[in-house]
């Protein structure tokens, strides 16, 4: 269904709220992976507040929609998405990277409720996605699997084995993100290690390949619809790189490499909790603007 | 016995014990349709032919791709189906270590992986293909049960536990054919419960695998020639190993040897050493396995004679052991 303007905005909104509710969890874990986190709120957001098909309260239903975030290290925006949706209590986000958590930096599925793959090693979670889709093939299920991978973790040559697999079994049910937010720890990806030309690439293997700006939620919306009428016939799997920004939506860090890992001290929270307002103010412009 | 597949010593003279897992697999997968095989291009080499044969739509096929086998095995078990994995030791073990670890075992995932060409089995390919070190790697991975079968009936067994437990098996067999122990899989085979293969109370070998039938002859020629009684475990399963049947041995026996195709660092005989030691009570211990380095090229047999833990090299080990004594009395009241 296409995105209404209400819908947007509302998606705005709970974008908007996830970003200040991981800010807050950077900050009562000390520290935290706040670029690649803020880079993957919007895909985040319009999976969990629009498209998958899960239940809070049965969050091991069989026939669920399966998510897999391979680039397991922004759990610091996955786990309050994951709170804030009700599978687990807000509260333990005040725990998230202590001691004794059922919180760490990357998230245990046997621990954190509605995680579908534990991940934080790369390279992982497009075979697992393979997996789960050829499973939904298998068992005659008609659940769709969602993964997305950072672009620095498509050095692991483990990607592009599962790459393989879900060209080969044409694995449409199977609809893979690629966080393209240009940076990794030491640098920009194309200094560090060169991924261009990316879309070529992917198309290369096998996949119906779209680019869009993976920040602007009406975008999103509009390639994941695609997708998803797409994965109705066994036919070639989408992949959807998404343009974005390290630290997107605080402008101070945005694009900056330097912010894969941050800790925050108080007048730097206050600085980029109202840059993150800011931000929102321009997204609702651009949500009144663009929506219909 | 549970399940229904029965398999006896005219089949493992026919087929080779990697055949028996693909008929057991087979068996297994006519049932339960949440079953399915995944291989790397090995099929054929893991011997997956009646399991293709009678269900071809759930033998998934990642090509040459360990990493993506154990991901895509994971994801599976995670939504539903019990795969079966099945690939070269060396690879499944070291290839896509990372992917067992985190994956299978850290996720605690309902996969079994079958490690064919186990030890020194594939010995001419060389050390690419040799896996001694995958017991000390697989032993280290929490949740993994890791079995290692002395001939075709125990693997039918072994596979059949896999299937009724829930969690990830590691189960390691050879290539080609094993020599027989078992002539049918009727011998009361429980997972983490030692067989013993040759009552004794002179000195204890405890084996896995293709050292189990070298021992059993081995125990079989010095009753005969020594008149010594050897008592001959059958060690299958590595992890949860039998901590029970080994303090019995050191109680009973007080010498140990420990015998396996894999290196003496981290395998089954470091497994039994740390059982002894922390039973307390002292006895004569020797491990039988391959020195730390790499192992020579050659038939199975071959190798394992040159690294000596072929009967000849147990016998050798027995004899020596036995004239080792850590002290002279057989009283325990005097030690600490």
């Amino acid at each position: 269904m296409p995105l209404s303007k209400k819908e947007w905005l509302a998606l705005e909104k709970k974008a908007f709220e996830l970003r200040k509710l991981c800010m807050n969890t950077t900050a009562w874990a000390g520290s935290g992976h706040i670029g690649g986190g803020m880079s993957v709120m919007d895909l985040l957001t319009v999976l969990y507040h629009k498209y998958l098909n899960i239940k809070v309260e049965d969050p091991k239903w069989e026939d669920r929609d399966r998510f897999i975030l391979s680039k397991g290290h922004a759990a610091i925006a996955y786990a309050p998405v994951l709170c804030d949706k009700g599978f687990n209590d807000p509260e333990m986000l005040k725990t998230f990277n202590l001691s004794g958590s059922k919180m760490g930096m990357h998230l245990d599925s046997n621990k954190v409720v509605g995680v579908d793959a534990s991940t934080g090693s790369l390279g992982h979670g497009v075979s697992i996605a393979a997996g789960t889709a050829l499973a939904a093939r298998i068992l005659g299920k008609d659940f769709l699997t969602y993964v997305v991978t950072g672009d620095g973790e498509l050095g692991e040559g483990s990607n592009w084995e599962g790459f393989m697999t879900i060209n080969h079994y044409q694995l449409s049910n199977c609809i893979v993100f690629i966080d393209r937010n240009h940076c990794m720890i030491d640098g920009p990806t194309e200094e560090v290690m060169k991924l261009e030309p990316l879309a070529d690439k992917m198309t290369a293997f096998g996949f119906n390949t779209v680019t869009i700006d993976g920040n602007n939620i009406g975008a999103l919306c509009d390639a994941i619809d695609a997708a998803i009428e797409r994965s109705k016939e066994k036919c070639a799997p989408t992949c959807i790189i998404m343009d974005t920004k390290k630290g997107a939506g605080i402008k101070d860090i945005e694009g900056d490499y330097h912010c894969h890992y941050m800790a925050l001290d108080d007048a730097t929270f206050d600085k980029y909790m109202k840059e993150l307002e800011e931000d929102y103010n321009s997204r609702v412009a651009r949500a009144e603007k663009e929506g219909k | 016995m549970a399940g229904g597949f029965v398999y006896n010593a005219i089949d493992q003279t026919e087929v080779a014990t990697a055949e028996i897992y693909g008929k057991a697999l087979a068996d297994i997968i006519l049932k339960d349709p949440k079953v399915v095989a995944i291989t790397a291009d090995l099929a054929k080499s893991t011997k997956l032919g009646d399991v293709l044969k009678v269900c071809p739509e759930r033998v998934i096929n990642v090509g040459i791709a360990e990493q993506d086998m154990f991901g895509v095995a994971a994801g599976m078990a995670k939504a539903g189906c019990i795969p079966f994995l099945s690939g070269f030791s060396a690879f499944t073990s070291m290839r896509a270590c990372d992917q067992l670890h985190t994956d299978i075992c850290y996720q605690n995932v309902n996969a079994k992986i079958i490690a064919t060409h186990a030890g020194t089995s594939f010995g001419q390919a060389g050390s690419t293909h040799h896996a001694i070190v995958d017991l000390a790697i697989t032993r280290a991975m929490p949740n993994l049960t890791v079995i290692v079968p002395a001939d075709g009936m125990e693997t039918a067994n072994a596979v059949n536990a896999a299937y009724n437990n829930f969690g990830p098996y590691y189960i390691r067999i050879n290539r080609g054919f094993d020599r027989v122990l078992y002539q049918n899989m009727d011998y009361g085979f429980e997972v983490g419960k030692a067989v013993e293969i040759n009552p004794g109370t002179d000195i204890t070998v405890i084996a896995c695998g293709s050292c189990v039938f070298q021992a059993k002859q081995a125990a079989e020629f010095l009753d005969n020639a020594d008149g010594l009684k050897v008592r001959v475990l059958n060690m299958h399963t590595i992890k949860p190993i039998d901590k029970e049947a080994i303090v019995k041995a050191v109680m009973d026996t007080r010498r140990i040897i420990t015998v396996e195709d894999h290196s003496v660092i981290g395998g089954l005989g470091s497994a039994v050493s740390e059982v002894v030691v922390e039973a307390g009570k002292a006895c004569a211990f020797k491990m039988l396995g391959h020195p730390d380095k790499f192992a020579p090229i050659g038939l199975h047999e071959d190798i394992m004679a040159e690294v000596g833990i072929d009967a000849n090299g147990i016998i050798a080990a027995v004899r020596e052991v036995m004239h080792k004594d850590f002290e002279e009395d057989d009283n325990w009241d005097d030690e600490f």
